[in-house]
């Protein structure tokens, strides 16, 4: 009995992989993406809407984990012949993907041979010009998630505090006092961030006017050596180390691990990405405010700008004349300002295009939501210096884990500030050059 | 050796009826192995549109590295901790599940849950019991003025997971020494305890010499798993942090290649495991045939 | 038993007792969390006793409502059940035909297949994961159910395990299979599979919790989420931000309940099986 079913099972097994999907009337476009339970629900809402305005093109959002989970997917796919349409890559993996050649399609190029006007001057130019190519200046890939990181802080627990609940800590030495005191007022946690090395790092460099690496953070070729060891960058991760020693700076984990500390009432300020913004919305059961990242007031030019968080849509190659005239149309749409807008309101995420930021204004987006262009503002503080525009280095996730680990062990007390960001240096920069060697 | 047997006489047909057997392993185990050897010696960007011969530089650029060879530390420390906790647990409750007649079933029923738990579930579990605010075993440290937080603390990650990975594999280990010691004649423990040999003396002297196979056998077993098997334990409770103090061989396998898209180093390393593990096999093979054999 | 002491059985209990408590705890509050308000913040630290929202947590995981989960578990459930069983049945098929080749034949090769399934008793998928990915995707397997599960169904210890039940049999059977114009199939069939049916059964179990506990390879292999496994669903459930302990913990509940039940039922037969294998 067991022998035949099995027999039965396995031959049903390898018969049904091979059947093939029938192809349907309409063009099918696959668009793999990492935006899940509400974001995910936007995006399918984009994609809906777009197949219920035309009939020869269907986009079928697929999710597909996390965004590591994704791009490796959608690379093993590429290899294998059986890529996506659009891939949703973040930010990190755009020297990556701009490595990638064949593999992928610039999506300027997609746009001009589909014959579809695409002003790239419309979208805001921190986040084109972390996508855009710097020799030719067109963009890549298309912007669309977008995100810096703001502060959170819980107004209610300031009042306990004997805090003003209606001026958020402008400074790192505002915010460590406020963190103390809201110690002293029976929290356990006075402060606690997200993502440290884009908060703490990254987003600390360009906002103080700082490279984060040479060759204007790799914009200018893949020889770029990182620059984050810098004197200030020592002296603020010693600021944090000793806050974390005093116990006013609570570290929660490498990802988003802070936001539920921070909603739950547990850490009355955190630093994060705007992205949160949707989740703390709904969880808080208390008044919180926004606003923008503290800095050092003593630094000259500071605040500079953000830098973006968050990531694009890229087209990948090999696809057919008509395949990316669908895709075309659908990355157009992406980017009309309605759409835009109703992305932005919804997510917390950037309007990516100034005409979805001034649609949101005149809609009164930003009265009704206190704190919600906070994120928007900081980006465009001052126009950005060549080093201030983002970041373009390769095996950048694995840049991230060296400066997580590394940061890990100053807040543990088991290194110095200035040691840990040595080695953090020295391990990233081998990383780089041995993304040089297989760049072309 | 089998020569005292049976054998049909159709000769194609016995290659036949091994021959799905043979074609598995070949396709699923002989060329990735080879594969993974080329790969290692192989510069390769992410999509594989341009590869470079490098040689040995792979293996160099790792060996080199202070951090593998602190991966490579860890993976021990994590490795003999998980084996030789697991089997003490197992066999202290082994020998003590051997001695009582009332309740012995439920006993083992009870015992042997775990065993059907996913390492990653079991990862899950554990991390909840520890999770600073809601768990009950940092709740109780807490009492105790011990300040549990794993996300920074390196010592209590590796604890949790040496913890969720040993919960694990105590059933497995719990019923091989069961086994072992109920094959133990009673005679040999009757005469001892006429000699006056107290329980303590005649485990001593006589059930843990016999133990020795099994708990051998165990132990090759218990590295095997705490090398390999626990991936989806510190994936789901650490992913190698706080700093490395939690990332294994295994794991790093996984992070170079699959969130790092570093192919030729993550196959170097692919290469170095394949070698431990193939010593490990020879040893075990050495093991099993002798007892098999004869 | 040797001796009556009170005490040392007293102890032995106490003992028993304390390792029951120490294997039973974990599931135990795994079900109690999972029977708390999805919604609101769980009481700190968890309370020992149940509270009232177990099956509408089972049911928001099994349907997937409100965005529990990003596929229902009454479907993945579907893609677990069939994974574990066709790899536990593949295993069973490939081995017992090899390891009656290996007892009752001789051919060419015999002894180097035999060394050769050897070789993968012990290296586990996740040695040569990457390397095994590639060569699923030049075979054009990646993303699909044959891709997850053939690769995982080559077994020396399947194999091992059977040739120790067939090398126990007396020889007199073959014999007089043989005697009675038996071939070769027809006795494995008709003699061989009654006689082994518990080593079987053993098997059954092993290789049911290996292929419903395999958890790096689904995840490397497969593409849609409509073919992802229980396990995948509680990692990403485990993501990042709030981590839904009760509705993480239905999940769970839901993931162990199979392989629990497979263990459970055949508990007799998968003991001998597993304690046999190691002789």
């Amino acid at each position: 009995m067991l022998f035949t079913f099995a027999t039965r099972r396995l031959v049903t097994a390898v018969a049904l992989t091979a059947l093939a999907p029938l192809a349907g009337a309409t063009t099918d476009l696959q668009f793999w993406h990492s935006m899940d339970g509400s974001l995910g629900e936007r995006v399918n809402a984009i994609a809906n809407q777009f197949n219920a305005s035309q009939k020869e093109y269907k986009i079928i959002p697929v999710y597909k984990g996390n965004y590591d989970e994704s791009l490796s997917a959608a690379i093993a796919a590429s290899r294998s012949g059986t890529a996506p349409h659009i891939v949703q890559v973040f930010e990190v993996g755009t020297a990556t993907m701009m490595q990638a050649g064949k593999a992928i399609k610039p999506v300027s190029q997609v746009m001009k041979e589909a014959g579809e006007v695409l002003d790239e001057k419309m979208f805001i130019p921190a986040i084109a010009g972390y996508y855009s190519d710097s020799k030719t200046g067109h963009l890549v890939s298309m912007p669309f998630n977008s995100s810096t990181p703001v502060l959170y802080y819980n107004k209610d627990a300031f009042k306990k505090a004997g805090l003003n609940p209606d001026q958020p800590p402008r400074s790192w030495q505002e915010l460590a006092a406020a963190a103390a005191k809201l110690k002293a007022s029976g929290m356990s946690c006075g402060y606690t961030t997200g993502w440290q090395g884009w908060v703490l790092l990254e987003n600390f460099s360009t906002w103080h006017n700082l490279p984060y690496a040479s060759l204007d953070n790799g914009f200018g070729g893949t020889g770029a050596v990182l620059q984050f060891n810098s004197p200030l960058h020592v002296k603020h991760i010693e600021f944090l180390a000793k806050m974390a020693k005093d116990g006013t700076f609570t570290y929660a984990g490498r990802k988003d691990e802070a936001t539920p500390r921070f909603y739950s009432g547990e850490c009355g300020i955190m630093t994060g990405s705007s992205g949160s913004l949707a989740n703390i919305r709904k969880n808080a059961r208390f008044d919180y405010g926004i606003g923008m990242m503290p800095y050092y007031p003593d630094v000259k030019g500071a605040p500079q700008n953000a830098i973006i968080g968050g990531a694009s849509l890229w087209v990948m190659g090999g696809k057919s004349q008509a395949e990316y005239k669908g895709v075309a149309r659908f990355l157009k749409r992406v980017a009309t300002p309605a759409v835009a807008a109703e992305w932005h309101q919804n997510t917390g995420y950037l309007p990516v295009t100034v005409a979805a930021f001034d649609l949101s204004r005149k809609q009164g987006f930003y009265e009704k939501n206190p704190g919600s262009d906070v994120a928007a503002r900081q980006m465009l503080n001052k126009p950005p210096k060549s080093y201030t525009r983002g970041l373009r280095l390769g095996y950048m996730p694995q840049i991230r884990t060296v400066v997580d680990e590394e940061l890990e062990s100053v807040w543990a007390g088991k290194q110095t500030p200035r040691a840990a960001l040595d080695t953090a240096v020295s391990r990233g920069n081998e990383l780089l050059r041995r993304f040089e060697k297989t760049a072309h | 050796m089998m020569s005292h047997r049976f054998h049909f006489p159709e000769r194609g047909l016995g290659l036949l009826l091994m021959l799905p057997q043979l074609l598995i392993t070949v396709i699923f185990f002989v060329w990735p192995a080879g594969q993974a050897l080329w790969e290692s010696t192989r510069l390769q960007d992410a999509f594989g549109l341009s590869s470079t011969f490098v040689g040995l530089d792979n293996f160099a650029s790792l060996f080199r590295d202070p951090l593998y060879l602190q991966t490579v530390r860890t993976t021990l420390l994590f490795s003999v901790l998980v084996a030789s906790l697991g089997l003490l647990v197992a066999l202290l409750l082994a020998v003590m599940a051997n001695r009582v007649v009332r309740a012995s079933a439920f006993y083992r029923t009870i015992l042997i849950l775990p065993y059907a738990v996913a390492p990653s579930i079991a990862a899950v579990l554990w991390l909840f019991l520890f999770s600073p605010g809601l768990g009950w075993i940092s709740y109780l440290l807490a009492q105790c003025g011990i300040d549990w937080n794993h996300v920074l603390n390196g010592g209590q990650a590796l604890t949790l997971v040496v913890l969720a990975s040993t919960w694990k594999q105590i059933s497995y280990n719990f019923l091989f020494f069961l086994a072992a010691l109920q094959a133990i004649p009673t005679s040999l423990l009757e005469a001892a305890a006429i000699d006056g040999a107290s329980p303590l003396r005649r485990f001593r002297d006589i059930v843990f010499p016999l133990l020795s196979p099994t708990s051998f056998f165990l132990l090759v077993v218990n590295l095997v798993y705490a090398f390999f098997d626990t991936f989806a334990v510190i994936d789901a409770a650490t992913g190698g942090g706080p700093g490395k103090s939690t990332e294994t061989l295994i794991f790093k396998v996984y992070s170079e290649g699959f969130k790092g898209l570093d192919l030729g180093s993550s196959a170097a390393q692919s290469v170095i495991l394949m070698l431990l593990v193939g010593a490990l096999t020879l040893v075990q093979f050495r093991y099993v045939e002798r007892k098999v054999q004869y | 038993m040797i001796e009556n002491r009170k005490g040392l059985d007293g102890l032995s209990h106490l003992v028993l007792i304390a390792g029951m408590v120490l294997v039973a705890f974990p599931l135990y509050l795994m079900l109690i969390t999972a029977s708390y308000d999805a919604n609101s913040a769980l009481p700190t630290p968890v309370p020992l006793l149940p509270g009232g929202h177990f099956f509408a947590n089972l049911g928001q995981v099994l349907t997937g409502e409100g965005g529990a989960v990003s596929w229902p578990f009454w479907k993945i459930l579907g893609n677990s059940l069939a994974m574990a069983v066709s790899i536990a049945l593949g295993k069973m098929l490939i081995s017992l035909l090899s390891a009656f080749a290996i007892v009752y034949f001789r051919f060419p090769l015999r002894n180097a297949g035999f060394v050769l399934i050897f070789a993968t008793l012990m290296l586990p998928v996740e040695v040569r994961i990457f390397p095994t990915v590639a060569v699923i995707t030049d075979l054009g397997m990646i993303n699909s159910f044959a891709g997850l599960t053939l690769p995982l169904i080559a077994s020396a210890t399947s194999t091992f395990l059977l040739r120790q039940s067939l090398l126990s049999l007396p020889r007199e059977l073959a014999e007089a299979a043989r005697v009675d114009g038996a071939g070769p199939l027809r006795f494995l069939w008709d003699i061989v599979l009654p006689v082994i049916r518990t080593t079987l059964a053993a098997l059954f179990v092993i290789n049911f919790v290996y292929g419903w506990n395999q958890y790096l390879w689904p995840l490397l292999v497969l593409r849609d989420a409509s073919l992802s496994t229980t396990l995948m669903a509680i990692k990403s459930m485990m993501g990042e931000g709030a981590v839904k302990w009760p509705l993480v913990m239905a999940g769970a509940t839901l993931t162990l309940l199979p392989p629990l039940l497979v263990v459970l039922g055949m508990q007799r037969w998968f003991v001998k099986g597993l304690v046999d294998s190691e002789k």
